[in-house]
């Protein structure tokens, strides 16, 4: 995650999306005494996908809702890219920002271009650019145009109906997106599948996301930045993945990421990510006794044996090459090796079923990169950890309504999301307020 | 996925054909009334009753309280049945459904009589008579059909941007269309049976031949019109069939 930020910053022109900013926002149901949305000041960085997590009834659906105004807020601001958009012709803003349920929500007595096309058509484009549009979504979104184009809706599959959903909210180029459980109702492995497809949508297309869900992993393994609510859209805390898995704001956190949050925190790092240490690598043919001189000069314990093109065959110690006349050139099935856009998860499994303590790490082309062992894999999570902890540039969010919330953030001080002072200047509801305080805590945390 | 496809071709096939055996059957039985009635040993009163042009005048006059009585049905049910799945009218439809449920309820020929009290012509007695009688399942389907779209596709219409005249018209409407043309088929079966009894104040129809066979003790008459009515009914039927399976939306 923490990569995808620095590409980026690096080549801004690729973001497509547009930032979101709820100002003090804040949603009462007539006859109810606690507002289901209480005083939320939420900031959502361009490009970036964020995720909405909390238990059920918690207001996340609802603070998602109030971006587009499908839920009107009863008090606040929304502000889209620099335009206030609290009080603009709805149905106008919503075409403008795209919009993902449950399974899609297809019209099931419209073929999918009609799905895809209906806001492009509402925009009034001419009927090329539509059908060309809809050939191009139907690509992106893997499916092939010349056989979907003209299916009905129950015609496909639950996942291919998901992710026509995701083209259609995508038919107008909207710089947002909001998706309100969209995986939620396939089944696990194409749900897995669907994530991965809109990983590789979002490298794509740069937009700003915005998801709900209530499945801890799946807002770890695609949100940028996550954040958890309570009940009446409370921000618990609201940071990166890595962060909050690291950190967790407050013993709610904790019980809501589950067991498990250290290896969680594996599957978000990969092999390339950390330094994985050289070895000593000679070609077959190379004498045993050679072999073993090279590895005691270099003061290792093992030797790797690679062929012509630098893949790895074999893995040696100092006791088996001392028994070796000639280092022959089979290949060993049981060898011990990750890719190097494993996860550290899967490369601790790797080693974990090798009992070898470590694992061989190959590059583009099955080529030999180096050795990864427990001790890195300890060392990414200690980095990881102390990474988090100067989270630069995090995105404000916070219920402005009240001064006395989630004091273990507070009192957790680093790149604070919530300083007490901030609340109240947002209290006040100046439109400035919200950005001085961003301003703030950078500085704090730079 | 081209199972399902070709399923959804399979059944629409299969639907014509039973449509086709349906109006054949019809059309069987009526040609075999014509020729009873042309061959049978009748009466001359029962000749008269019976002779082509009076039986065509009443036929006419059958389908005319029929189709004005659907047409007015339709004007007021549809757009009321709409109206009371809309926001704050929502509350409303619980009294509107019970007075439509009276009209039900209540004895036809006792409707047709007590408005033939405060209305001197028979022909619109009987109409407004018939129309409070078939309100009830054009106006019950249209809301049935209407609320029984899945909110989800209501939701995903608005947060794409359509308005909700847009969403009504584009998305609820086409989804309820199956379920509320087989309340306007049942309203006009409904009628063509009821309308008999316009007989009873003066407002003609097929009835006339009923009432007539009844209290002549003409028997050939009585079944002559209680079978040709019958027929009527079955065609009736048969043509809301045909529209809902043209009608149906695709995909459904």
């Amino acid at each position: 995650m923490s990569d995808t930020t620095t590409t980026i910053e690096q080549a801004p022109a690729e973001v497509s999306g547009r930032p979101i900013r709820l100002d003090d926002v804040t949603k009462r149901y007539p006859g109810q005494t606690k507002p289901a949305v209480d005083g939320i000041t939420l900031e959502i960085p361009a490009g970036k996908v964020v995720m909405f997590v909390g238990p059920s009834g918690c207001g996340k659906t609802t603070t998602l809702k109030m971006i587009n105004r499908l839920i009107e807020p009863t008090t606040g601001r929304i502000v889209l890219g620099d335009e206030d958009v609290t009080a603009i012709d709805g149905d106008e803003l919503r075409r403008r920002i795209g919009y993902v349920i449950q399974a899609g929500g297809l019209f099931p007595h419209m073929t999918v271009a009609t799905n895809i096309g209906l806001v492009p058509k509402m925009l009034g484009w001419d009927k090329e650019r539509i059908a060309a549009r809809v050939d191009e979504l139907l690509e992106l979104v893997s499916l092939d145009p010349d056989t979907y184009r003209d299916r009905y809706p129950r015609e496909l599959s639950g996942g291919q109906q998901q992710r026509v959903g995701v083209a259609r909210a995508l038919a107008a180029d909207p710089p947002v997106l909001l998706m309100d459980e969209p995986f939620g109702a396939v089944d696990p492995i194409t749900r897995q599948r669907l994530q991965d497809e809109l990983i590789r949508i979002q490298d794509e297309v740069q937009k700003t996301m915005v998801i709900v869900t209530h499945d801890f992993d799946e807002a770890v393994k695609l949100g940028d930045w996550i954040v958890v609510f309570e009940e009446g859209a409370r921000i618990v805390q609201y940071d990166t993945p890595e962060r909050i898995l690291a950190e967790p704001a407050n013993e709610f956190v904790e019980n809501f990421i589950g067991s498990g949050a250290g290896l969680k925190q594996l599957t978000l790092r990969r092999v390339r990510d950390v330094d994985v240490a050289s070895a000593v690598t000679v070609s077959p043919g190379t004498s045993g006794k050679d072999a073993l001189q090279k590895a005691e000069n270099a003061g290792h314990g093992h030797v790797v044996v690679v062929d012509e093109r630098e893949r790895p065959l074999q893995w040696l110690s100092r006791r088996q090459l001392a028994r070796i006349e000639t280092i022959d050139a089979k290949a060993d099935p049981a060898l011990p090796v990750v890719g190097s856009s494993a996860t550290l998860n899967d490369a601790l499994d790797t080693m974990l079923v090798s009992s070898a303590g470590a694992a061989l790490v190959t590059g583009r082309r099955d080529r030999f990169e180096g050795v990864i062992d427990v001790e890195t894999v300890m060392d990414a999570i200690r980095d990881a950890r102390a990474n988090a902890a100067n989270s630069e540039g995090a995105p404000v969010g916070m219920n402005s309504g009240s001064i006395g919330l989630t004091p273990s953030l507070v009192a957790a001080g680093e790149a604070a999301q919530v300083a007490p002072d901030a609340g109240s200047d947002s209290a006040a509801g100046a439109a400035g307020s919200t950005e001085g305080t961003t301003d703030t805590e950078r500085g704090a945390a730079g | 996925m081209s199972d399902t496809a070709t399923r959804v071709e399979s059944s629409r096939k299969s639907g014509w054909r039973l449509l086709i055996i349906q109006i054949v059957a019809i059309l069987a039985v009526l040609a075999a009334v014509c020729i009873w009635i042309t061959v049978a040993p009748l009466s001359a009163t029962e000749r008269g009753t019976l002779a082509p042009a009076a039986l065509w005048n009443s036929t006419v006059q059958h389908l005319s309280l029929t189709f004005v009585s659907g047409v007015i049905v339709l004007v007021i049910a549809i757009p009321l049945g709409v109206l009371l799945t809309r926001g704050p009218l929502r509350k409303a439809s619980g009294p509107i459904l019970a007075i439509a449920n009276f009209g039900q309820a209540a004895p036809a020929i006792g409707l047709v009589v007590l408005l033939s009290v405060f209305i001197s012509s028979g022909y619109w007695a009987s109409i407004t008579a018939l129309v409070l009688y078939a309100a009830l399942p054009v106006l019950r389907n249209t809301m049935l059909g209407i609320r029984a779209v899945d909110q989800r596709l209501i939701e995903a219409g608005r947060g794409m941007g359509m308005s909700a005249a847009a969403v009504l018209f584009r998305v609820e409407l086409p989804l309820a269309v199956p379920v509320m043309l087989s309340g306007v088929r049942t309203a006009l079966v409904l009628l063509v049976g009821t309308a008999t009894l316009a007989a009873f104040v003066n407002g003609g129809g097929l009835g006339l031949l009923i009432t007539t066979g009844v209290s002549l003790y003409l028997y050939s008459v009585l079944i002559a019109g209680a079978v040709i009515v019958a027929l009527l009914a079955l065609v009736v039927d048969w043509a809301g069939r045909v529209v809902e399976h043209v009608a149906r939306p695709k995909g459904l």
